[in-house]
């Protein structure tokens, strides 16, 4: 077994110093589209039809993206001839608007360390997958003091990915009840958060938050693992809130 | 053990043989160009039929495409064989006041769950199945309510239903000592909802019976009606970890439909990003399966490459999981000679890596007691349960769509092989994955240095209606995407069967007989996915 001790040391630490400082490696993070000043009516009614999933939107002066919906389609991008600005990070995390205090809200044991039961409530495994790496080296939350557990009974917070299909509703609330208090909830991806391509529809709902209460939300299709930390360190209250663009309230599913 | 002779019969062949056998009963057209055969049979010569294509002819049962039409019910059953066979449709037409059909899974075991699902699904009954009911939809939905029937409203949640915490598999095993472990539908850190239920009567699993479609989200009725663009949003996005073989299968039958050639370029860069997904997908099985046997240096090795090909996959194509990038016609989005070289680069240096790992694996005996003759999966099951991909490459059916049924950039002189081995245990998939990964980097490297200057985008065309099966060998194994675009130029009938559909049909075969402990791990080096297998 020695050998494997060995190799294990030679491959040395690959673990990401975020959020110690700002991990910029190639490749962490896809990328997300970004609002801006309208410019002419015509080139931007084609820019909100170009949106699949209706994330674009018109508000007032601004062209402005709905992140809860988008699903990283690519097409405002790489189609119209004055494609949207894309920006770079990853802090993508944000606590849910109606809540706007969360420091200290669970109380001082969750700004230490907090355990994790992660719930798949109909998710594509894109999410599930970007979770997963939070356990492996590159991330390894372990270091953060935060620990994957496979019982809701001993899980501080819900990790939800996954639009809630039919068939999970009730696993799902029967795992959030298991939970003790306090507790929290974290929405993962496009899906958990508006149903994203799948709801709600015959099978699935509109996300989480019509399950269960949701504290903090975290987008992306699927949510890059540094995406997650910042979403996890928010439910802990132990990273400032970022600003993110003003949210639209969902209603209903919008077709093409 | 050897894998049993198994080579199709080509298609002029099988015409005869079908033609001096049911003289006018049956009838066959050939489109030799695809290569593609039509047998119209009546429900009454069904069962034979294709009893005769499986067990005769050696082809191997793809999926079952039931059409509803405003006066009959139209049932595709597509078989594949080898290289130059191309595929079979057997089509049966059946007035739409019977709702009974015979049920071929006594002759074509392959199709037991397409059946089922057909049965839930559309509500109509196959004669002589053993098991149908409970399948796709739990048990509460009531009876009667089908919701792919083209009168079911899909835009709005169904909720007359309530499910039942406290179902059971209908038959339990009754001896002394037994008892029964339901496992899920949440369990294990990052495990995906499934349930399963395993009955012993001491240390081995007896029988496993699983339970599925936890996460039916139902792609198949909430494409109809949709245009192309949103459809190709759920192609891509029902199983994220294979996005792009799926989008690609999808994007194949559009442009078959259409009549569309793809610029060179764009097919033989669906092939690099499609070997690419690949390469990430058995990486991450290979860490899967060094998880499971809670091996933590290895897990954490094939982790590192894995997450260094998600990162690799993102910096050249944009997308972590290769979201976006096929579209109807080619691709959205260039690589660049630059890219191409960095790609062929770090792959080279991934496999390497991959190498060293296979090297010392193979020679830790504490990991190897885990794997080796645990969850076999012997080749005549293999074959009879129609099993696809890694998994019955390493039972020794080594029939991969990229060379029977050889699509886009496939049909150009490419070198790879195609793995196979004969144990058919957990550690023959595991020499399986390892040979497929180097294979998926061996095609990388051989197109990253010779792709074909020009377009990635063919110019703009009509959707017309009609109808085409597209296909691929997606990382876990075979997909078929059947898709019908109607008049209005939006899908009216959409098909997928994923490989983990296929697969998870026959998952009993390898975990049964093996004791408890044995289950994480055999599971493992099956790899499947429920959110593929369940759409």
């Amino acid at each position: 077994m020695s050998k494997w001790v060995l190799l294990g040391l030679r491959t040395g630490a690959k673990t990401t110093l975020y959020p110690g400082s700002a991990e910029t490696a190639p490749g962490v993070s896809p990328g997300r589209p970004k609002g801006r000043l309208s410019g002419e009516p015509e080139s931007e009614r084609s820019m909100l039809s170009l949106c699949p999933t209706g994330a674009i939107y018109q508000s007032e002066d601004r062209i402005s993206v709905d992140y809860r919906r988008c699903v990283h389609s690519f097409r405002c991008m790489r189609g119209p001839s004055e494609p949207l600005d894309y920006e770079w990070g990853y802090e993508w995390a944000s606590i849910r608007p109606e809540e706007n205090d969360l420091s200290g809200r669970l109380g001082k044991a969750f700004t230490h360390s907090i355990h994790i039961r992660v719930l798949d409530a109909g998710a594509c495994r894109a999410c599930l997958s970007e979770i997963e790496q939070l356990g492996k080296p590159y991330y390894n939350v372990h270091r953060l003091g935060i620990f994957m557990t496979p019982t809701p009974r001993q899980a501080d917070v819900l990790l939800v990915a996954g639009p809630v299909t039919d068939n999970m509703r009730l696993p799902l609330q029967k795992a959030y009840n298991a939970m003790p208090t306090p507790k929290k909830v974290i929405a993962v991806g496009t899906c958990a958060l508006s149903g994203g391509v799948f709801g709600p529809s015959f099978t699935c709902g509109a996300g989480v938050a019509n399950v269960i209460p949701v504290d903090v939300e975290v987008t992306g299709c699927p949510p890059p693992p540094l995406a997650l930390i910042h979403g996890l360190l928010l439910a802990a209250g132990r990273r400032a809130r970022t600003l993110t663009e003003p949210v639209r309230p969902l209603q209903g599913r919008t077709t093409e | 053990m050897q894998a049993p002779s198994n080579h199709a019969i080509k298609p002029h062949s099988l015409m005869e043989l079908l033609e001096s056998r049911w003289a006018g009963g049956v009838s066959v057209r050939a489109d030799i160009q695809k290569p593609l055969l039509l047998i119209e049979c009546g429900p009454g010569e069904l069962q034979e039929v294709c009893g005769l294509l499986v067990s005769h002819a050696k082809y191997t049962f793809a999926t079952l495409v039931v059409q509803e039409n405003s006066s009959h019910w139209l049932l595709r059953y597509i078989f594949y064989g080898d290289l130059g066979c191309g595929q079979v449709h057997v089509l049966v037409h059946q007035p739409k006041v019977g709702r009974v059909i015979p049920s071929i899974s006594a002759h074509v075991h392959a199709a037991d769950w397409h059946e089922r699902e057909v049965e839930d699904l559309f509500g109509l009954t196959f004669e002589g199945h053993p098991r149908l009911g409970d399948f796709v939809l739990h048990e509460k939905w009531p009876e009667g309510v089908n919701p792919m029937r083209s009168g079911f409203d899909a835009s709005v949640p169904y909720s007359r239903r309530e499910v039942d915490p406290e179902w059971r598999p209908l038959q339990i095993l009754q001896a002394p000592g037994a008892f029964m472990m339901p496992v899920g539908p949440v369990y294990s850190d990052y495990a995906e909802s499934a349930q399963f239920f395993l009955e012993t009567v001491g240390e081995d699993v007896v029988r496993t019976t699983p339970r599925f479609f936890y996460k039916y989200r139902g792609i198949e009725k909430l494409a109809e009606g949709q245009p192309i663009e949103r459809v190709l949003l759920m192609a891509e996005r029902f199983s994220g970890t294979s996005a792009f073989a799926h989008s690609l299968a999808f994007c194949q039958a559009v442009e078959q439909i259409c009549g569309v050639r793809l610029p060179v370029r764009a097919e033989a860069l669906r092939v690099l990003l499609a070997e690419l997904e690949r390469l990430r997908q058995h990486v991450s099985a290979i860490a899967g399966i060094c998880g499971s046997t809670a091996l933590a240096v290895a897990t954490s090795q094939a982790s590192i490459l894995e997450e260094e090909l998600l990162r690799l996959s993102c910096d050249v194509a944009g997308h972590r999981y290769l979201f976006g990038l096929n579209i109807p016609g080619g691709l959205s989005l260039d690589l660049s000679a630059e890219e191409c070289l960095r790609l062929s680069e770090s792959i080279k240096q991934i496999v390497e890596r991959l190498n060293a790992l296979l090297e010392m694996l193979r020679f830790s005996s504490s990991f190897l007691d885990r794997i080796e003759e645990v969850g076999i999966v012997p080749a005549q099951r293999a074959v009879s349960y129609g099993l696809v991909g890694p998994i019955a490459r390493a039972s020794g059916v080594s029939r991969d769509l990229r060379k029977v049924l050889p699509y886009g950039h496939y049909n150009v002189p490419l070198e790879f092989n195609i793995p196979a081995e004969f144990d058919g245990d957990g550690y023959a998939r595991l020499r399986v994955l390892f040979s497929e990964a180097k294979e998926a980097a061996n095609i990388i490297r051989q197109l990253a240095s010779a792709i074909p200057s020009g377009e990635i985008i063919c110019p703009p065309f009509e959707i017309v209606p009609g109808e085409a099966l597209g296909w691929v060998e997606a990382p876990l194994g075979a997909a078929f995407h059947w898709l019908n675009i109607g008049e209005d130029g939006r899908v009216a009938r959409y098909r997928v069967t994923p490989p983990s559909f296929t697969n998870w049909h026959g998952f009993h075969l390898a975990a049964e007989d093996f004791a408890f402990q044995d289950f994480p791990i055999i599971m493992a080096t099956f790899g499947l996915s429920n959110a593929e297998s369940d759409r």
